[in-house]
């Protein structure tokens, strides 16, 4: 369960949060949109502790973020980069068993070697590409090795960062359905980013949408078409025109 | 005036404010010596990098200067019939002097730049957040590898590069000037002292240090873009040239002003 209230976080002058309240239940998917550039990669690296907010407080399971113990709790997370951000001097396999070579989760090298061919086999990658480096694989290849490392050692919470973007629609959906698993299989609690809306329906418990620094609106999935707020109307059907200004 | 004032005024500022927080990195890179967990992969990759593929350029570097310093000594010895005089100077200026210099100038173009460009791609494209979500400190899987391993094998750089500087000096004295091969190595082995061979090597030590520590902590720091990361690597190569050359003095006079 995340708790965040009133998350504030400016880069120079520009004023990027100002103010998010979000509740993700336990065992939720929830689904970010809003547009390009409105600091959703932000609010989740906020959770994260890689971005410090300026103000606002965030709490998991009740333990406000900064006063817990840090390695138990990045522990629990898993998260895919928007970019991938795999780590170009090792190869695939070592890259999505990172986790699992290493601290308090380590194994024997061959086991660890085992469930990353696993688990790149989920994301629709053959045995062949773990001995690859990352700059062979091809950018929509690449978003899914991120995928399997953030899944790799099976974390109760998940962030996504546009899962999708870059893949084939056959591909994305194969995506879509493994997110959806792995939060009523496994039980995680996820924070999937996409402007994909094929991808919202697919995946989301509850929708959120940011807009100009504050959630705009959340509910559950079903009500998303019949919310009545205009901006999240003008999002889904990706019209030009409405209360979003979009500048040309 | 006043423009060109507060110009460097303000350049002075932001040095003395850079060499705070290059105290306080080196202060955590130290700080994670002791506590585990340990990456000795890291550590050996480091090693192989920084030590064992830097020979080459070490060799070569010490092989000319040695050369030089012969021809130099030599011709200028003969100005006051002082051309005997070839194997000590060469010894002394090669161990005491150029050889931690040289290789450490050689080691901050060769190990600092690719250290700032590697950690500085890594930290824009997120590589680094990404340890930290994986649970792995930055600080203890990429900078403290790469300054232990720097710190232990620049020592060892140095005295393959002080014996490649003293046969450089000796293959020019005895092809070119005609001094004996035996008696010119007995000169050099008889007038070195055990303490320019330790100050050598502790220069060399410092100056390892201060590159890999540079190559980092520029690296750490790096804004975003394309830009950020030639702007890390530049600043990296450049401090610690600077730095090696400012701690070489501070060292000399620490060890041979008594
Ligand atoms: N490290 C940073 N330094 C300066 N500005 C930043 C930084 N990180 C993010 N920003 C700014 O914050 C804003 C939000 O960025 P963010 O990456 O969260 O957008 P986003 O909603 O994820 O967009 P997209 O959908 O395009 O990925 C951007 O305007 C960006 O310029
Ligand atoms: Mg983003």
């Amino acid at each position: 369960m995340i708790t965040i209230t009133g998350l504030t976080r400016s880069f120079g002058t520009k004023q990027v949060l100002r103010g998010v309240d979000l509740h993700v239940p336990k065992g939720q998917s929830m689904v970010v949109i809003g547009g390009s550039g409105t600091g959703k990669s932000v609010l989740i690296k906020c959770i994260l502790g890689l971005v410090t907010p300026d103000g606002g407080t965030i709490t998991v399971d009740g333990q406000d973020v900064t006063r817990v113990p840090r390695d138990a709790f990045l522990a629990r997370f898993g998260m895919l980069f928007q970019g991938g951000a795999l780590f170009d001097s090792l190869p695939v396999w070592q890259n999505v068993a990172f986790r699992l070579l290493r601290g308090s989760l380590r194994r024997p090298r061959p086991e660890a070697r085992a469930i990353a061919i696993e688990k790149l086999r989920r994301v629709g990658l053959g045995p062949e590409t773990a001995d690859l480096y990352p700059a062979e694989l091809s950018g929509g290849m690449q978003k899914r090795v991120g995928l399997a490392r953030a899944i790799a050692a099976e974390p109760q919470i998940i962030f996504f960062d546009e899962p999708t973007t870059g893949l084939d629609p056959i591909m994305a959906g194969v995506i879509n359905d493994l997110i959806r698993e792995i939060v009523t299989e496994m039980g995680a609690t996820a924070i999937t980013i996409t402007h994909d809306m094929s991808s919202v329906r697919a995946i989301a418990d509850r929708v959120a949408m940011l807009h100009n620094g504050k959630i705009r609106w959340t509910g559950p999935a079903s009500q998303l078409d019949s919310c009545g707020d205009p901006y999240v109307a003008q999002f889904i059907h990706g019209s030009p025109d409405g209360p979003i200004e979009t500048l040309r | 005036m006043t423009r060109l004032l507060a110009a460097l005024g303000k350049t002075t500022l932001g040095t003395l404010a850079a060499l705070g927080r290059i105290a306080i990195f080196t202060g955590q890179t130290f700080g994670h010596l002791l506590r585990p967990p340990f990456y000795p992969r890291e550590f050996a990759t480091a090693l192989l990098q920084i030590g064992y593929f830097s020979l080459p350029v070490v060799g070569l570097t010490a092989l000319f200067t040695g050369g030089a310093l012969a021809l130099q000594i030599y011709s200028g010895g003969a100005r006051f019939s002082a051309e005997a005089v070839v194997p000590q100077i060469v010894a002394i200026g090669m161990v005491r002097e150029l050889g931690p210099v040289l290789v450490g100038l050689m080691i901050a173009a060769r190990v600092t730049s690719s250290i700032a460009a590697e950690i500085a791609t890594m930290k824009v494209t997120e590589q680094i957040d990404a340890l930290v979500t994986l649970s792995t400190d930055p600080m203890k899987y990429l900078t403290l590898p790469r300054v232990l391993a720097a710190t232990l094998v620049m020592p060892v750089l140095v005295a393959v590069g002080n014996v490649i500087g003293i046969m450089g000096g000796w293959l020019v004295a005895t092809q070119r000037l005609g001094f004996n091969p035996t008696g010119y190595l007995r000169n050099t082995v008889d007038f070195l002292e055990l303490h320019d061979i330790g100050s050598s090597l502790a220069k060399g030590a410092v100056f390892g240090f201060l590159a890999a520590l540079m190559g980092c902590y520029y690296g750490m720091a790096s804004e975003r873009g394309a830009m950020g990361v030639g702007r890390a690597t530049k600043g990296a190569v450049v401090a610690a040239a600077v730095l090696i050359l400012a701690a070489n003095f501070l060292l000399t006079e620490a060890f041979f002003s008594a």
